[in-house]
């Protein structure tokens, strides 16, 4: 949602289409223009971000040479520069990588024609009714020659991106559910169709992406089993009302399917071992062998966003913070039933409050109702710098979640 | 021999007697006797109420000292020693919880009793003396996690470790503070080292980048002696006992074979077991000095013996065959000495017609891998001129391919390739008169002439040479020429000899049909033509144009392309593509017709329509491209036009194009190859006289480039090349003498030289222009 008014304001003429039918969800205020039969787009803020104060975020024109070299990569690749590159600029070096990746997946030669990276990339963001994310693939779709039915929803599409509408509803809420029937279905129509996994990973992930906008770090273990239960609990009161999304977004919604959380799902669901699956041993090397490149820019994603540190911590200077790095990354696989053997997850709860745990959550699960109240709830005294930080942390880390427990799957279809 | 295990496992190691070998994994550890015929569980080591994850084990080693002494490393950081000697159920020795994060990996001195190394994913590596509570010494690798650490066997006080991010260091046990040397090894993680029982110094690694490394560490700078490309990741690595070069490996993802490799031939395993389901995760040969017995463990709840001369080798299924073309037309071809022997043997009137072709054979000394690599290597040496190209020269310069009428171009283009001996092209060039134009024309002996020669010789050889070498073909074509006179008994030679040279090429692999084919013209004596029309000669780039298009995956961008399928289709309806009796299938249709119509030329006139002939001319023309003779495929195509073009895809045309062109060029002819390009109807290829046709100027007073334009400079406002001999400005061609450097308009210049040879200027030079 919140992304959605982010798309609005920006004005910028690429965004035209989806600007004039994503404002119809931004509420309020346009009564006098729907009497007369037209909408108008409104800004509902200034800036790229509506959680942060556009006087926080980098004015273009003030960026240093590192960061203007970013820019105009980017928009060389894209077109526009668009308000995640805004404020993800907090952060040069990851920046840098995630446009990389963004734009190898997206627009370089690969196993998959244009049209469907990018239908797929819809069918993602839909599951997360962020509809800047839809309408931005869906401009690229129609402007790499999709064909505009399909948009009338997933029936009329190709079987082969049908067949993996239910792997992409798992994947995107509950993806401990993944089985090697999953892959089945899915390659029996190509055998090149793995790759897919893998792209619809990274689209994902560029939703996050968009929906956290902002983020970061600050002063900072029980056992697993408690953390996992507890963080069940987790969870906001101010469940707002999310209105369905625009026009396309409601044709990939399937609302009834969404995240539960893994302890206090039904069926008992093994917890997984990063010491049996990891990325760095196994996922890299099927994922590398799948997409030839894709595995060495993800990897090295992840590692810039495991391993960013300023040294840094609110106003303090000079602090190791791998610590807090950790804890918040475990905790996240945590969600996702995954599990470090060597990680004491006691530190989790003397390192993450509460109201810090309630924004983890809502943003990695269900990204759609995070609100600014959750935003500016936690680590108060922290630089917004500092919150875009953990943002990076939340989406590569449950991209990496993701992505083991597809991998997995595929590994063992594949055996 | 195998056993079922209950669990995964992760790590295996044997005692020093050779006789029990340890599994270790998430949810076992358990020892093994290794009997005659079976495994026998001595031991289970996971003992107590409830599963600890200190229990849970990424490693083991057995000392190779004390038979009683293993050590584990856990998931969770702990390190666990054991003791067989205990009284008790409980096996357990002693704890060291130091490790933050997950040990990798735990290794006993191979001496010394009571020393033990570890390695973790915290990026430190720890030293304990079994007889202290606690660690000895603390090793910070200063970089990400460890992957490996191994003692030397050989010097007593150095260990090397290995790294997540690409590095192996070498580390002094009695200095703490910093390594000895470190240098990168590998690009991504390094996941394993194994340091080589008898050669002091030399160092395997594998890692993720899949390959396997032996380093020297002896010299100064670590140097890379071996390298072994895998097809994964590599997980371990373990040296052969007793074979210097040979060492065992497997892998951690996808692929679950255990290979062994002599280092000096990286590209093919000596050696693969393949009896694993799922990953192997563990290997250690049984006994340090016997290079027979091999264990293993895995992933898939299973522990492996494997005995070394049951294990398939790769080498021998491979047959090792080597081409290559020599600077002037020689061919080299070395194959697997058993397979040359047989063949020879079948072909036995080889050996009697080899005047043109000289048969070297000799043996490979096969020394580093004796008896595998024995191989037989023939050389084929060309006459010297034998592989001219004045055929292809005098072709270009003499056809005609345009501005005159389609008859004349034909007729033309017909006398000049039977000038030059080419005796089919002219046949081609005078059929197509006489399918493109009006059969009343073609002079009646001609006709005559072509009518015996369509219907006896042109078909045959399309048939039954299957495409596949010219040589042969004109070989029979040259001696039907001869005996112009004769036809029929024309025919009954030529069928008799095409019949035997189909039989060979289904029989022979394709280097060795070579001398067979020579061995056709040579009955005749007439070398001379034998070699300009071999293909391979004429194109030796010619397949590597071809083969791109359908050897990958049409990327998505063709697909997108209208044509594409198109393309698809008629790729697989040429002759190049399917096999040889396909070819003949497809062509059959061709038989027919063309007997149909040197009937109808005969007896009554022609009205079949041009269109009907338009699929046979395409082949033909494929026919022509894929023996490479590309400049009969792009002649035709200019000089029909519009008649045939549409029946053949854009691609293949502008394929055709590209190489005639590329030829030509490489013969220096400039203008013909520019008259091809201006006459391509293909717009890639008519683009390519448009590129770089601009000529930068500098100014001759003021020496900066003319810009704007090219005749006046915008700095000194001066024209800036004049004409001696009329004063004016020169805006086109401006010849200039090198001596003076006064010129002018070329045509007056050249006017000018013919009544003086002074400089038109009159500076007094003795003008010369070449």
């Amino acid at each position: 949602m919140r992304l959605a008014s982010a798309a609005n304001e920006a004005y910028t003429a690429s965004l035209a289409v989806s600007e004039l039918l994503g404002c119809k969800q931004c509420g309020g205020g346009r009564g006098q223009d729907e009497e007369l039969g037209i909408r108008i787009p409104r800004p509902l803020g200034h800036g790229p971000s509506r959680f942060i104060p556009e006087k926080e975020i980098l004015q273009v024109g003030r960026e240093d040479a590192q960061m203007h070299a970013l820019f105009a990569d980017s928009f060389a690749a894209l077109g526009r520069l668009d308000n995640i590159t805004l404020v993800m600029v907090f952060h040069p070096q990851y920046l840098e990588s995630f446009l990389k990746t963004q734009h190898y997946l997206l627009q370089m030669d690969g196993p998959l024609p244009l049209h469907y990276r990018h239908y797929i990339g819809i069918m993602a963001a839909a599951r997360h009714q962020c509809s800047y994310l839809v309408n931005l693939h869906v401009n690229d779709f129609l402007h790499v020659g999709g064909d505009p039915k399909w948009l009338n929803g997933l029936e009329n599409a190709p079987q082969k991106l049908q067949n993996l509408g239910e792997l992409n509803k798992v994947l995107a809420h509950r993806p401990w559910l993944i089985t090697k029937e999953h892959i089945e279905v899915c390659s029996n129509v190509s055998d090149s169709f793995f790759e897919v996994e893998a792209l619809m990973e990274k689209m994902k992930q560029l939703q996050e992406c968009r929906d956290e906008e902002e983020a970061s770090q600050e002063e900072m273990a029980s056992r697993f089993e408690i953390e996992k239960r507890e963080s069940m609990f987790v969870f906001s009161s101010d469940d707002e009302e999310v209105t369905p999304a625009r026009d396309v977004s409601r044709h990939f919604e399937d609302t009834s399917y969404g995240y539960k959380d893994f302890s206090r799902h039904g069926m008992h669901v093994p917890t997984f071992r990063v010491q049996d699956y990891c990325w760095e041993d196994h996922g890299y090397s099927l994922v590398n062998r799948l997409y030839p490149d894709v595995g060495q820019l993800i990897d090295e994603k992840f590692h810039i966003a495991y391993n960013l540190t300023y040294n840094t911590m609110a106003m303090h200077k000079d602090v190791d913070t791998s610590m807090l790095r950790r804890a918040i990354w475990n905790y996240i696989h945590c969600m996702f039933g995954i599990r470090y053997d060597d990680y004491d997850y006691g530190e989790i709860n003397q390192l993450l409050d509460r109201s810090f745990k309630v924004y983890i959550k809502t943003v990695v699960c269900t990204p759609e109702k995070v609100t600014k109240r959750m935003y500016d709830s936690f680590w108060r005294q922290f630089k917004h710098s500092e919150k875009v930080h953990v943002n990076l942390l939340l989406i590569e880390a449950r991209m990496q979640a993701e992505l083991l427990y597809a991998l997995r799957a595929i590994t063992r279809y594949m055996t | 021999m195998h056993c079922h295990l209950d669990a995964p496992a992760n790590a295996v190691s044997v005692c020093r007697d050779a006789a029990q070998v340890a599994v270790a994994g998430r949810s076992i550890f358990k020892i093994y006797a290794i009997e005659e015929e079976q495994f026998v569980e001595k031991l289970n080591l996971r003992v107590g109420r409830k599963p600890s994850l200190n229990l849970s084990c990424a490693d083991v080693v057995w000392h190779q000292m004390d038979e009683n002494l293993l050590a584990t490393a856990a998931t969770n950081g702990v390190v666990v020693t054991w003791n067989l000697g205990r009284p008790s159920r409980n096996k357990q020795d002693q704890l060291f919880t130091e490790h933050k994060r997950t040990v990798n990996k735990v290794c006993f001195h191979p001496t010394e009793a009571h020393v033990l190394l570890s390695g973790s994913q915290d990026g430190f590596m720890k030293c304990f003396d079994l007889r202290r509570k606690d660690s000895v010494s603390t090793f910070s690798g200063q970089s990400e996690s460890v992957r490996d650490v191994q003692f030397s066997i050989r010097d007593y006080f150095t260990f090397a470790s290995t790294f997540e991010n690409g590095n192996v260091q070498l580390w002094d046990i009695r200095r703490p503070d910093r390594c000895e040397r470190m240098f990168t090894a590998h690009n991504g993680p390094v996941f394993c080292c194994d340091w080589h029982p008898e050669d002091r110094g030399w160092l395997a690694t594998g890692g993720r980048d899949k390959m396997v490394k032996v380093w020297d560490m002896t010299t100064h700078r670590a140097k890379e002696m071996h390298c072994v490309q895998t097809i994964a990741s590599v997980a371990r690595v373990k040296w052969r006992p007793e074979c210097r070069h040979h060492l065992a490996t497997c892998s951690m993802m996808v692929d679950h074979n255990i290979y062994v490799w002599d280092v000096r031939r990286p590209f093919v395993p000596a050696a693969m077991f393949e009896e694993h389901r799922d990953v192997t995760t563990g290997i250690v040969w049984r006994h340090p000095h016997d290079p027979s017995f091999l264990l293993s463990g895995s992933k898939d709840s299973t522990l492996c013996q494997h005995l070394f001369r049951d294990a398939s080798q790769p080498v021998e299924r491979a047959n090792p065959e080597g081409l290559c073309y020599g600077l002037f037309g020689d061919l080299a071809f070395a194959a697997k000495e058993s397979l040359v022997a047989a063949e020879s043997g079948r072909k036995p009137c080889a050996g009697d017609r080899r005047h043109t072709i000289f048969f070297k054979r000799k043996l490979d000394s096969a020394e580093p891998f004796s008896g595998l690599a024995s191989s037989a290597l023939s050389v084929f040496e060309t006459e010297p001129g034998g592989g001219s190209m004045s055929w292809f020269v005098d072709t270009a310069e003499r056809y005609a391919l345009a501005g005159r009428p389609l008859a004349e171009l034909c007729d033309h283009n017909a006398k000049v390739a039977r000038e030059l001996g080419r005796n089919q092209v002219a046949q081609t060039w005078t059929m197509l008169r006489i399918i493109y134009c009006s059969p009343g024309l073609v002079p009646s002996a001609n006709l005559n002439h072509s009518v015996g020669k369509g219907s006896s010789c042109g078909l045959p050889l399309m048939n039954s040479f299957n495409l596949k070498d010219m040589a042969s073909g004109l070989g029979s074509e040259t001696r039907l020429d001869r005996s112009k006179g004769d036809t029929r008994s024309d025919t009954v030679l030529l069928d008799s000899s095409a019949t035997l040279i189909t039989n060979e090429d289904n029989e022979e692999t394709e280097g060795s049909d070579v001398p067979a084919d020579y061995l056709l013209g040579d009955v005749e004596g007439e070398e001379e033509e034998l070699y300009p029309l071999d293909p391979e000669h004429v194109h030796p780039e010619e397949p590597e144009y071809v083969l791109p298009q359908e050897a990958f995956p049409l990327r998505h961008e063709i697909v997108d392309t209208p044509s594409g399928p198109e393309h698809l289709q008629e790729k697989a309806d040429s002759p190049h593509v399917s096999g040889s009796e396909a070819d003949v299938a497809s062509l059959a249709p061709a038989d027919s017709s063309f007997s149909l119509l040197s009937i109808s030329h005969t007896l009554y006139d022609s009205r079949l329509p041009a269109d009907f002939f338009s699929v046979l001319v395409c082949d033909m023309l494929r026919f022509y491209a894929e023996q490479g003779d590309v400049q009969m495929a792009v002649s035709v195509l200019i000089v029909l036009g519009e008649r045939v073009r549409k029946d053949i895809d854009e691609q293949t045309q502008e394929h055709w194009y590209t190489s005639y062109i590329d030829l030509l060029q490489r013969f220096c002819l400039w203008n013909v190859s520019n008259q091809v390009v201006k006459l391509s109807t293909s717009r890639a290829v008519s683009c390519l006289n448009q590129a770089s046709t601009t000529l930068h100027v500098n100014c001759s007073h003021c020496k900066r480039p003319m810009s704007s334009r090219g005749w006046v400079c915008d700095r000194c406002h001066r024209a800036a090349s004049t004409c001696a001999v009329c004063h004016h400005v020169v805006k086109g061609l401006f010849v200039w003498c090198q001596g003076c450097s006064h010129g002018g308009h070329l045509q007056h210049v050249m006017k000018w030289l013919e009544g003086s040879s002074h400089c038109p200027a009159g500076c007094g030079h003795l003008c010369e222009y070449a």
